[in-house]
């Protein structure tokens, strides 16, 4: 299935890109399981998605936690802790 | 209520007449943002921005008497001393407005999708998140 990732502020910056369209194996179908997928990249996939670094996501732009479902076409988003205000 | 995310400066005067107009109204209370020493970037996430920050204010109105409601949050370029944020809520009494206005900027800083990045000469870096923003927006759910 396809959905589009976009990243935002120092994870924009470090991963090269505000967005991608990723085709996903039907077995990546949690916003955790995305994160898992994404960090198996390697290089600066494996930084910013680290197990220690804090990763906020949103799923059609609503905060999600790593349980929450993702399916075909949604748009998933991945930031550091927001820092607004 | 008005929740405008934009690049433009904004008037509490105007801004607070304007949620005042109705007479049963006896209590506005505002907040504003200012950046403090350093120029910054606010970046934002279009769309869900302004999603969360109606998410805020409808949970403030389930707690308090939220008769109307501005909230405006700048993004772009900012200099020191320019205004970031406005959160402005009419209410009948004090209590609520005083409260709702507090609730909406704690929940703000820890829920709505904004990152600034600080500039200090030839150096830029991210803001990191406070735990204490964290323990503010909690201590609502205690």
């Amino acid at each position: 299935m396809r959905v589009k990732v976009l990243f935002f502020a120092s994870m924009r910056e470090q991963l090269g890109g505000p967005s991608e369209e990723i085709e996903l194996p039907a077995s990546i179908n949690t916003v955790g399981a995305l994160r898992d997928h994404l960090r198996a990249r390697g290089g600066v996939w494996e930084t910013s998605f680290a197990p220690n670094r804090a990763v906020r996501a949103a799923v059609n732009q609503d905060m999600a936690q790593g349980n929450a479902s993702i399916k075909a076409g949604d748009e998933v988003a991945f930031f550091p802790p927001v820092t607004g205000g | 209520m008005k929740i405008s995310v934009q690049r433009e400066d904004f008037d509490l005067g105007l801004e607070v007449r304007t949620i005042s107009r109705n007479s049963k109204i006896g209590a506005v209370a505002s907040f504003i943002g200012l950046v403090r020493d350093v120029r910054m970037t606010l970046e934002h996430y279009p769309g869900m921005t302004e999603n969360a920050i109606r998410k805020i204010v409808e949970e403030a109105a389930g707690r308090w008497q939220v008769m109307d409601c501005t909230v405006i949050h700048r993004y772009g370029e900012l200099e020191p001393n320019d205004q970031i944020v406005l959160v402005a809520v009419a209410s009948a009494h004090r209590g609520d407005a005083f409260a709702a206005c507090e609730f909406i900027m704690d929940y703000l800083k820890t829920r709505a999708p904004f990152w600034k990045k600080e500039h200090r000469g030839a150096a830029a870096t991210w803001v990191e998140a406070k735990a204490a923003d964290d323990d503010a927006a909690d201590r609502w759910n205690k």
